[in-house]
């Protein structure tokens, strides 16, 4: 019993983008009860489910990385997209570069934008870290400059990655039914699990988010975590950059994941993780994250303008910004307190009456 | 027991006024270095005057931002709310009922508007004022595409002889290649450039409120003690910076006659990174009002600099990030070396910094 | 000296959940006086002067403020009513100049007239001999000018009760000297002073009365003039109201092996702590005495090496070794429980289980994180152990109360099985049962071989446990006691003669 119990208190964290979510899906039902269905396209699945798989794997990621930054450094990093763009220039310049393209110029490939994500993450860790920028201040820097230089790695053209093997990344290996952006997902998520189970990453980071002091007189040094997590945030835009470089076929410097941060943090603040820092839930991100995946495609299939699609994510990011609000808070606690009052005095006095017709007295001493 | 001063003691100079100077004299040898790299293009006065004329929006935007940043905040959202503004404001005077002040009015309307949600929310519900001024951009880039998707050029007769009207400055001026003296112009937009850069300093500088909101940017919590309203100054802080917002988006349709989805991008990032050029700090409490001109100028000369070098323009983009770059680690570096021990400015909270060492509260 | 009574406080008392803040004080201020406000950490003092300025709430008693009974319920209402007070922390703005700190937030002006204003400002600034121009911008005055300004400003609002506290705590003495000047300059325009400090010698200097607090009470008013050091010092450290039963105190240490386990030759950290010695002994148990501020918590920490460490050579167990970070001192068998539990003690949001493991694990390294039930037991282990009371292993540390969450730090440093613990204040804010249930755990501890530092603003609890205890004074060490001399007569003395 206390099993379940314990398994319920974790799923409560939980609570905000599941109930995000399962509203999203009554909604979609209403609008059609075949909201599930699933056919074969292509030999691959598609549908709506399938369809929101796809389309979010860039932000799962990004949003995985997004929080361990938020959880570590009380800020958000603001230039993931723009180290992706760089990060898949690169890979793109590497893979046109190469005399044929094999399987293993695409993994080495990848790697050399891995490599080139830690070094961009390092950048940003570093100005948190040793020089104590604030993080947002830290990550304007790229996100100002990034694709300027994304550019120029990849010469001012959009260059055009058509080769097979892209083709199977960025949709679907035949034969396997599952789009290939998704397996690469969900293979990146269960490394994060992995991680996240055979180290302390996660006792050090949240540690590191709550009270920097007491960690560090606990042998954790606050610097090197915090750089850590904004190199894993590297890693992240690296992979993301993947992904959607290959979806595309092409690298467009100024579009690729462009404004993706700001999905990711809201994925991040959905899954119910404080953008103040500390306790941190990778689940509840990416929850969060498909779930604004299934927004935006909300959306756009109530047929609202997809121009207006930003607008109404902002306010939806106020509102719940607003609920979520101290004042707020403190408002809503003190009415529910109030209730509790007025129940509980109900009672007493149901109880009192109760008394009286037992007794004919009151059983309250006269004042 | 009185002592006399009988040694008056030199003040030192603020931190305030130092960043400003500092941003006066590298914005001179900025230009300087111009003037003799590339005379054939800076040596023309029409050239210095062309930096307001095509770019009065920023300028106006940067001043807004600037009342924002000293009171420690920061409002993302001015871009985008410009650029709903100029279509809007197309929209209306191309539409029948369509007049100049009307459009005025609702540049102002739409500018202020957004302050006030922003400022309602920071200030007194105490959000993060990134995360809501995201989602005011978010939600004014979306409304500028929900409301029209392709250009508007804006016809009317009356705006257009507004936009055409030039002052023409007859001693300063330039030869041209058939011998023709033509005279410095000054567009319209230059004009509520120069008297909002007065209004706002005098505001910053003689009113209560201006010094109310160094006072905040400086440390929240002492200015409450002080006997500030510091929620009612954050307030307007937000409201300017929206109000600031929508006069520019009313300059920047004087200024290139349609309202156009681009129209206004990126013009948040150049704006804090002209305002940390000109000297104010992101931290708040420290800047001169008169610094985010000379910051924006600053950021625009090197722009044409580049352009000039014949330079990508792509690159432009990379020149504002790693000048950012260099003038927040040059500001760390002075302050620091200005700084004394056991002082510190209370951040606000959407600047958490990375504090290893809390000081010790002593508990009794 | 006048003796008109502007201030009268009576029977205050104040609580809050779990504790008994204070508990019928009663506080007398005059005209013209310089009251000093004593007491050790939780005695009270602090909470006194939130009630007296509206910041709490009080229970019971009354204020009574130029004859008239008083009730603030903010900071402002106390301020309009003529009571300032300059904190510890300077409220003040760094960024504006002198003049501007000394007039912001008070007129109803709509526009600021920048010569009147420094004008002003020059002239109260030369009444009361402050070497400040009013053009200066804040931040480039020294801390000591710093409060001055704010001293200013308070008087310039008429106030005639002053504040002070803890002014001098980061000031040198030339800088103390020019304050004095200003206060006494304020006496004599009649302004009453409560000047909240732990300093002795300022006390002596400056002050004409004091009020001892402790534990909540007041132990009384003296007469500067006519108390000696001695007679304060034990007002404020005497014996604790618990009743205690006679434990066996410790006897020399068992094995008295020629190498001590710990040895710091000329050791310093940029905390402020002068250049010490320090050594002890397998099962030993030392302690620190000396009065707040003096500067126990600095030395420890340096040894633990928390702070900075600026100097000094260590040697552990004979072998010189570097210790530039805690984990370094972890890893050679040290821990340390810290004095500030909320602030550099607990990790709020985890839970019980994980603080109870973070040291251990923090030792045993990134890679190999301690599986779900290792931990639990761990946990369970020490729970049993040291009877703390939470609902269960995954509660946040932060609901549970002050007492057990201490019991949960403890039990983090005696997972790591230390040869050398740290202890300091830790039994600060525990029911008198706990106290002397971890008193006999640490004389235990001491006899099973582990070497313990026990720091205690109870001098009567370090006598119980400590073989040895380093006296300090105004951070710096001024003795040692051991054997004979081991009572809380001998601390006192050295205490108060400062070694001098």
């Amino acid at each position: 019993m206390s099993r379940l119990k314990a398994y319920a208190n974790r799923l409560s964290h939980l609570f905000l983008p599941l109930s995000v979510l399962a509203l999203l899906i009554i909604i979609n039902l209403i609008k059609g009860t075949d909201y599930f269905s699933i056919t074969m396209v292509n030999g691959a699945f598609y549908g709506n489910i399938p369809n929101i798989l796809f389309g979010a794997s860039e932000l799962v990621i990004l949003s995985i990385g997004m929080t361990l930054v938020t959880a570590a450094s009380r800020g958000q990093d603001i230039s993931i997209g723009e180290i992706g763009a760089i990060t898949s220039a690169t890979f793109v310049l590497y893979v046109l570069n190469a005399r044929e393209v094999t399987l293993l110029t695409i993994l080495v490939g990848f790697l050399i934008s891995c490599v080139v994500g830690i070094i961009l993450g390092a950048f940003n860790g570093t100005l948190v870290s040793v020089f104590k920028v604030q993080p947002m201040v830290a990550t304007l820097i790229l996100f100002l400059g990034g694709r300027s230089i994304a550019f120029m790695i990849d010469g001012k053209v959009s260059p055009i990655l058509a080769n097979e093997i892209s083709n199977k990344i960025g949709t679907v290996i035949p034969g396997v039914p599952i789009q290939t952006p998704i397996i690469l997902t969900a293979v990146f998520i269960a490394i994060v699990a992995i991680v996240l189970k055979t180290t302390n990453l996660r006792l050090y980071v949240e540690s590191v988010g709550i009270n920097p002091n007491a960690a560090r007189l606990n042998g954790i040094d606050p610097k090197k975590i915090i750089f850590l997590t904004f190199l894993i945030m590297g890693v992240c835009s690296a992979v993301a950059g993947f992904i959607a470089v290959n979806k595309a076929g092409r690298h467009d410097s100024v579009n690729i994941l462009k404004f993706i941060m700001m999905d990711a943090i809201l994925a991040v603040a959905l899954g119910g993780n404080s953008l103040a820092g500390g306790k941190f839930s990778i689940t509840g991100s990416i929850i969060g994250a498909y779930t604004i995946e299934m927004l935006n495609r909300t959306l756009l299939r109530l047929e609202v303008n997809p121009e207006a699609i930003k607008s109404f994510k902002a306010v939806f990011i106020i509102i719940l910004m607003v609920i979520a609000s101290p004042v707020v808070r403190v408002m809503v606690k003190k009415v529910l307190d109030r209730a509790k009052m007025l129940y509980a005095e109900r009672q007493a006095d149901g109880l009192n009456n109760t008394v009286v017709s037992i007794t004919g007295t009151t059983g309250k001493k006269e004042d | 027991m009185r002592t006399l001063n009988t040694t008056k003691r030199k003040t030192r100079l603020s931190n305030s006024n130092l960043l400003f100077m500092i941003a006066g004299i590298i914005f001179v040898l900025m230009y300087g270095f111009a003037l003799i790299s590339y005379p054939g293009s800076f040596m023309h006065f029409q050239t210095f005057f062309d930096l307001f004329n095509l770019n009065s929006a920023l300028f106006i935007v940067t001043l807004g931002l600037c009342v924002v940043m000293i009171s420690g905040g920061i409002d993302i959202s001015v871009g985008a709310v410009c650029g709903l503004v100029t279509m809007a404001c197309a929209m209306f005077l191309q539409s029948t009922m369509g007049s100049i002040w009307g459009a005025l009015l609702l540049a102002l309307g739409i500018g202020t508007a957004f302050g006030v949600l922003h400022g309602f929310l920071i200030a007194y519900l105490e959000i993060q004022p990134f995360i809501i001024t995201l989602g005011g951009m978010f939600l004014a880039q979306g409304l500028l595409t929900t409301l029209h998707k392709n250009p508007i050029n804006v016809t009317m007769p009356a705006f257009v002889a507004l936009r055409n009207f030039t002052i023409e400055i007859p001693w300063l001026g330039t030869v041209n290649r058939l011998g023709f003296f033509i005279p410095c112009e000054i567009k319209p937009g230059v004009i509520v450039v120069v008297v909002l850069v007065i209004l706002y300093a005098v505001l910053m500088k003689w009113s209560r409120f201006g010094r109310n909101v160094y006072a905040v940017g400086g440390n929240s919590e002492s200015a409450r003690l002080l006997g500030i309203n510091v929620k009612r100054t954050m307030f307007f802080s937000y409201v300017i910076s929206g109000l600031t917002a929508g006069i520019s988006g009313f300059v920047f349709l004087m200024t290139t006659g349609a309202g156009n989805i681009g129209n206004g991008a990126l013009f948040e990032m150049k704006a804090i990174a002209s305002n940390v050029i000109g000297g104010i700090l992101l931290n708040g409490g420290v800047g001169n009002l008169l610094g985010a001109p000379i910051g924006t100028l600053t950021l625009l000369t090197i722009n044409e600099l580049i352009r000039a070098a014949g330079v990508q323009s792509n690159l432009q983009a990379i020149v504002s990030g790693l000048l950012l770059y260099i003038f927040i680690v040059l500001q760390s570096i002075i302050m620091s070396l200005r700084g004394r021990r056991n002082f510190r400015f209370a951040l606000p909270s959407w600047l958490k910094p990375h504090q290893l060492q809390d000081e010790k509260k002593i508990e009794n | 000296m006048q003796s008109e009574i502007i201030l009268k406080m009576e029977g205050i008392c104040k609580s809050f959940p779990g504790v008994r803040a204070l508990h019928n004080v009663d506080f007398v201020l005059r005209k013209g006086e310089i009251h000093a406000l004593m007491g050790e950490n939780g005695a009270g003092k602090s909470t006194l002067i939130k009630v007296l300025t509206g910041v709490y709430e009080k229970d019971a008693g009354q204020t009574i403020l130029d004859g008239r009974p008083v009730h603030f319920k903010s900071p402002q209402e106390a301020l309009n009513m003529g009571i300032g007070t300059v904190f510890q922390e300077i409220m003040l703005c760094p960024n504006l100049t002198v003049a501007e700190n000394m007039f912001i937030g008070r007129s109803r002006n709509n526009f600021v007239q920048w010569t009147k204003m420094n004008a002003k400002a020059a002239q109260i600034l030369d009444s009361l001999g402050i070497q400040a121009s009013p053009t200066q911008e804040l931040s480039s005055c020294s801390i000591a000018v710093q409060q001055m300004v704010a001293i200013a400003r308070a008087i310039d609002m008429d106030c005639k009760i002053l504040i002070l506290d803890e002014p001098t705590s980061s000031l040198d003495d030339d800088e103390v000297n020019k304050l004095f000047a200003l206060m006494r300059e304020l006496k004599s325009r009649g302004v009453g002073i409560i000047f909240i400090t732990h300093f002795l010698d300022q006390v002596y200097e400056i002050s004409d009365t004091i009020t001892v607090l402790r534990n909540g009470k007041l132990i009384g008013e003296y007469q500067t003039a006519t108390l000696s050091q001695i007679e304060l010092i034990s007002h404020m450290m005497g014996k604790a109201l618990s009743d205690v039963s006679e434990m066996k105190k410790q006897e020399q240490p068992k094995s008295r092996s020629s190498v001590p386990v710990f040895e710091a030759t000329g050791l310093s950290s940029a905390a402020g702590v002068r250049p010490f010695n320090f050594t002890i002994e397998k099962g030993e148990v030392n302690g620190f005495a000396g009065l707040l501020g003096s500067g126990r918590s600095e030395s420890v920490r340096a040894i633990f090496a928390a702070d900075k460490v600026t100097g000094g050579e260590v040697k552990i167990n004979g072998k010189q070794v570097k210790l530039k970070t805690p984990l370094d001192a972890m890893k050679k068998g040290i821990g340390y429980l810290p004095e500030d539990r909320k602030h550099d003690g607990i990790i709020g949001e985890l839970s019980v289980r994980d603080n109870i493991i973070l040291a251990l694990q923090v030792m045993k390294g990134f890679f190999k994180p301690f599986s779900r039930k290792q931990a639990e037991e761990f946990a369970n282990q020490y729970i049993k152990k040291l009877d703390i009371r939470t609902p269960s292993t995954n509660t946040p540390i932060e609901s549970l109360s002050g007492g057990n969450q201490q019991k949960v730090v403890l039990a983090r440093w005696l997972l790591t099985h230390p040869m050398y613990l740290i202890l300091d204040e830790p039994t600060r804010g525990i029911d008198v049962g706990t106290k002397v249930e971890i008193q006999k755990l640490v004389l235990k501890l001491a006899e099973d071989g582990m070497s313990l530092t026990f720091i205690s603003s109870e001098i009567d609890e370090m006598l119980r446990v400590c073989s040895r205890l380093i006296v300090m004074k105004d951070r710096e060490i001024v003795g040692e006691l051991s054997g004979k001399n081991l009572t809380e007569q001998d601390a006192m003395h050295m205490i108060a003669q400062g070694g001098k």
